[in-house]
């Protein structure tokens, strides 16, 4: 087989080192590698968006990038897109209020995805959204809930008719 | 908040009733769940499958030396190895097969193939390799030559063919319930006004759970304990199963399930995947082995739903009242289906439905085919409703009815409750008049009526659909007959209570804890849920079928009673006064009207544990309470009627749906959020299923769409913003809880397909089969033009 190669660059933050066979998918050395394992593998063709991290700023598919092909850069996963407090982000916190998750093994897709989406469009339309949201797959909620958060997290009104969470 | 009204509507608890957010969400949402895949053991193994590449043929060589000689690789298997090694391979559920004494036909199951290939896809070997990459690469150096015969594709063609899916068996009918030939009702249809036959058909679909199948195996042949972690619906059954595979005592296996990533019925039992990880495991006895199933896998070879076709003759007066009913189903269940019964027998007895039939007669067979088995799939007997709903529209087309005006003719209203069906399924509180009413209104029927005219004048395509249903949730029978709460108050004065339920999405980690402390009367935070582990939690039938808000909800509750009442025992006792003057507030326990005199749970806690001199005479120590709950009916009857809109534009026959609308009846409702979200994810499936979702697999049994490009789900725009109505009307019984967990995804898809219906009808396009996307509705709309 082949050899392995040093990968060094930065993940949430932290300078890491990793000796991987360059064949090694970004998503299996985040995973198993570096113990992330909130990135989730959900296809392993780059359609259904879960294993969606950050490299250098623009949330890609780390399930289509060999490992190798990160050397030098900066990856930002779910985990690092999450407070150290203990609280949640801005989109976050909108899925919670919203029930934008049921079984949660494509939600740190989306949170990466929207996260990064909000951070460059801070001012979307309703339409702009939605196709935000068209690269995750979700089979659980039926959307209703994320889109709703979407739409909570980019400050555009949700419908009325929709039961929201409340704080006990 | 949706709107809720109806004749009893409940009012809310300090939690049940209340939209709490999900306490599970923040572990979700900042990647720390953990799945099967996040589990990383020392010394761990990598599983990779060999399959087949042809539908049906015979094994004449499997050569494994290139493989084994791999550097990583540790075992090769094939069914040589493992098969013969098979204790027992049957499932809780349907009970054992006929020649161990039971009655359910189940395909001759062995976890790798022996002889022969039945489907593209069918595990043919079992590699072990340090890595999955590894494994990947030796499982491509396997040689396997196979005799290739045609394969067996299609329910028709199973049924004409002299060849056999399983050789040996004398058919390829899996199971049959003949039609019963009953003189009195061939009068009544031979003597009705009208009778009309249509044969309603739909197309394969598939589950798509998000995290696709997986299950780590160690077999310690040391200890001669076996460990299992798995994404299943039900650890308890995984237990079993894996004992009677392997033959190691059943209390000998433990069986995790931590965070599942769906399932939607096709994770409540173990396949021959899995199995033969198990025994892999078993055989090998070094290390845990991990098998994850990438998504190709995963539409290839994990087990699918729906591929069913039901011929309905009904006989009705010219009013359009509802004479009698007869109905055929024929089920195409692959090769090695998990769910082996049919649901023929379940799809008859339901077919009523919302309506007065005075007669229906069903019937129905499975027929074997070389393709994937097929699996339980979100209301698993729905092609019921889907045949039942059109069927409704076809009639009240042919005799110039509305849609909704022969509805109102046959459904059933309060005043003819308790009401019996003809198939003998007693409906005691059930909404499905209330529920149209609602959904009607919501819609402004007239409004639209005007809307779809306008357009219709411009050329455009406007419809509108209706769907009823009755859902015969908390499926209780056998296994599921009941759940059973194992309740701890600790010494600080917080609850633990561990259930046999296997959450895998429906938010059971929240509903439960709300349910307990409405019922103890403690906060919400003070109570955690403990389950997919069959060290500490009950054995029990998992989650599935509708059933763990009425079933593990109803357990639950009787336990937090049970453990309240001898909490406020000890505080009566403590404070000298007696039980039936104590409230519970807050987890403090007070003397009604007297609120200093009063002990807060986490000091009557310590004394139940530390000082028996202090407690009531006799009372024995501690705070633990079992409950077992099992639900009055053998189904506890929710309903709802969805009501959509739809345009479908002439040039690309693409469907788009303006409203979708559902009202709703689950009783009284723990978690009105959680209801809507399981009522979206539903009603998304259910249209998936009739828009984009179509599993096909070609004449010679090859599947063509094993990828997310091929077997397309809804995506977020895509779907309409869902409107909910409520009605609530108590179940009968202790909690007032009725299942919804499968209804959106069996009464959207007619409720979609009659949408469609009526935008196209007036050019006399009468559709019948699923799916209805944009090729058929163009291919619907040209053979009009002629």
């Amino acid at each position: 087989m082949s050899d392995e190669t040093v990968v060094q660059f930065t993940v949430n933050g932290r300078s890491r080192r990793v000796v991987v066979e360059p064949r090694k998918l970004l998503s299996d050395v985040l995973r198993e590698d570096l113990h992330l394992t909130g990135t989730h593998v959900g296809c392993e063709h780059g359609a259904c968006g879960a294993c969606t991290v950050m490299v250098d700023g623009a949330a890609v598919r780390s399930c289509l990038m060999f490992a190798v092909q990160a050397a030098g850069s900066e990856v930002v996963t779910v985990e690092g897109v999450t407070p150290t407090d203990g609280t949640l982000n801005t989109f976050q916190q909108a899925m919670q209020d919203c029930h934008g998750l049921q079984c949660g093994f494509c939600t740190p897709g989306f949170v990466v995805s929207m996260t990064s989406y909000l951070a460059d469009n801070p001012a979307p339309t309703d339409d702009d959204l939605k196709i935000a949201l068209s690269g995750n797959l979700c089979r659980c909620t039926g959307y209703r809930g994320i889109i709703n958060a979407a739409r909570t997290a980019a400050g555009l009104p949700v419908p009325a008719n929709a039961a929201d969470g409340s704080d006990h | 908040m949706a709107a809720t009204t109806g004749p009893n509507t409940v009012s809310a608890g300090r939690y049940v009733g209340q939209a709490v957010k999900r306490l599970e969400d923040p572990r979700l949402l900042s990647g720390h769940g953990r799945y099967v895949d996040d589990v990383q053991l020392p010394g761990m193994l990598h599983v990779a499958f060999v399959r087949s590449s042809v539908a049906r043929g015979t094994i004449v060589s499997i050569d494994t030396a290139a493989a084994l000689a791999l550097p990583g690789v540790h075992a090769v298997y094939t069914g040589a190895d493992l098969n013969p090694r098979v204790g027992m391979f049957w499932h809780t559920m349907m009970g054992p097969p006929p020649e161990l004494g039971g009655q359910t036909p189940y395909a001759p199951l062995t976890p790798l193939a022996g002889d022969d290939v039945r489907f593209v896809g069918d595990p043919i070997a079992v590699v072990i390799a340090d890595n999955r990459y590894i494994a990947e690469d030796a499982a491509d150096l396997v040689e396997v030559e196979i005799d290739a015969q045609q394969a067996i594709v299609g329910w028709e063609t199973a049924l004409d063919t002299d060849q056999r899916v399983h050789p040996g068996m004398a058919s390829n009918v899996g199971q049959e319930m003949p039609a019963t030939e009953v003189p009195e009702v061939e009068a009544l249809f031979a003597g009705a006004p009208h009778v009309f036959t249509r044969r309603f058909a739909q197309c394969r679909a598939t589950n798509v759970p998000m995290e696709p199948r997986g299950i780590i195996v160690h077999f310690d042949q040391y200890a001669g304990d076996m460990q299992i972690w798995a994404a299943t619906q039900s650890a308890s059954e995984w237990k079993a199963t894996a004992s009677r595979l392997t033959g190691v005592a059943e209390h000998r296996v433990k069986v995790v399930a931590n965070d599942v990533g769906g399932g939607f019925g096709q994770k409540m039992m173990m396949t021959r995947d899995e199995a033969a990880v198990v025994m892999a495991a078993h055989l090998f006895g070094e290390a845990p082995i991990k098998w994850t199933e990438d998504r190709r896998e995963s539409l290839m070879t994990a087990n699918q739903g729906r591929e069913e076709i039901c011929d309905v003759t009904f006989a009705v007066t010219d009013d359009g009242v509802l004479l009698g009913a007869k109905v055929v189903f024929w089920e195409d269940i692959g090769a090695y289906p998990s769910a082996a019964s049919s649901i023929a027998g379940m799809a008859g007895a339901v077919f009523p439905g919302p309506y007065k039939f005075p007669v229906v007669l069903p019937s129905g067979s499975t027929l074997y085919t070389n393709t994937v088995g097929k699996a339980a799939y979100r209301g698993p007997w729905m092609i019921e409703t889907v045949a039942r709903e059109q069927m409704m529209d076809h009639i009240a087309y042919e005799l110039g009815i509305d849609p909704i005006e022969i509805r109102r003719r046959n459904v059933i209203h309060a005043d003819d409750l308790p009401y019996t069906t003809c198939t003998t399924m007693v409906y005691e509180s059930v909404t499905p008049s209330e529920t149209m009413e609602q959904a009607l209104e919501m819609l402004d029927v007239a409004a639209f009526r005007a809307m779809q005219a306008e357009a219709r004048e411009q050329g455009r395509l406007l419809g509108m659909g209706v769907s009823i249903y009755i859902e015969p949730s908390a499926v209780a029978f056998g296994i599921l007959s009941s759940d059973q709460a194992i309740m701890r108050m600790d010494n600080s004065g917080k609850v633990i209570v561990a259930m046999s339920t296997g959450n895998h999405g429906q938010s059971l980690e929240t509903t439960i804890p709300q349910i307990v402390a409405e019922h103890l009367g403690c906060n919400i935070e003070d109570v955690l849920l403990v389950q997919g582990n069959t060290e500490s939690s009950p054995t029990g039938p998992g989650t599935g079928g509708s059933r763990s808000a009425v079933v593990a909800g109803g357990a639950a509750m009787t336990a937090a009673l049970k453990l309240k009442d001898k909490i406020v025992q000890i505080a009566a006792h403590m404070l000298e006064a007696s039980p039936d003057d104590m409230e519970v507030n807050e987890s403090v326990v007070s003397v009604k009207g007297t609120p200093a005199k009063a002990l807060p749970f986490a000091m009557i806690a310590p004394i139940a544990y530390q000082m028996p001199e202090m407690l009531p005479q006799g009372m024995e120590m501690g705070l633990e309470v079992t409950a077992r709950f099992q639900p009055a009916g053998q189904y506890t009857w929710s309903n709802a009627t969805h009501v959509c809109t739809v345009e479908i534009d002439p040039e690309t026959g693409m469907t788009k749906i303006l409203r979708y609308i559902v009202s709703e009846d689950c009783g009284r409702m723990v978690n009105p959020m959680v209801v809507e979200g399981q009522i979206a994810g539903g009603v998304v499936q259910g249209i998936g299923g009739v828009l984009f979702e179509n599993m096909i697999y070609d004449d010679d049994g090859n599947p063509l769409c094993t990828t997310f490009l091929d077997y397309l789900i809804p995506t977020a725009p895509e779907v309409p913003d869902i409107e909910v109505g409520h009605i609530e009307t108590l179940a009968p019984g202790l909690t007032g809880f009725k299942g919804m967990g499968e209804g959106g995804a069996i009464a959207a898809p007619p409720c979609v397909a009659n949408a469609i219906h009526d935008a196209l009808r007036h050019l006399g396009i009468h559709p019948t089969t699923f799916p209805l996307g944009p090729s058929q509705v163009l291919q619907l709309l040209n053979d009009a033009k002629g």
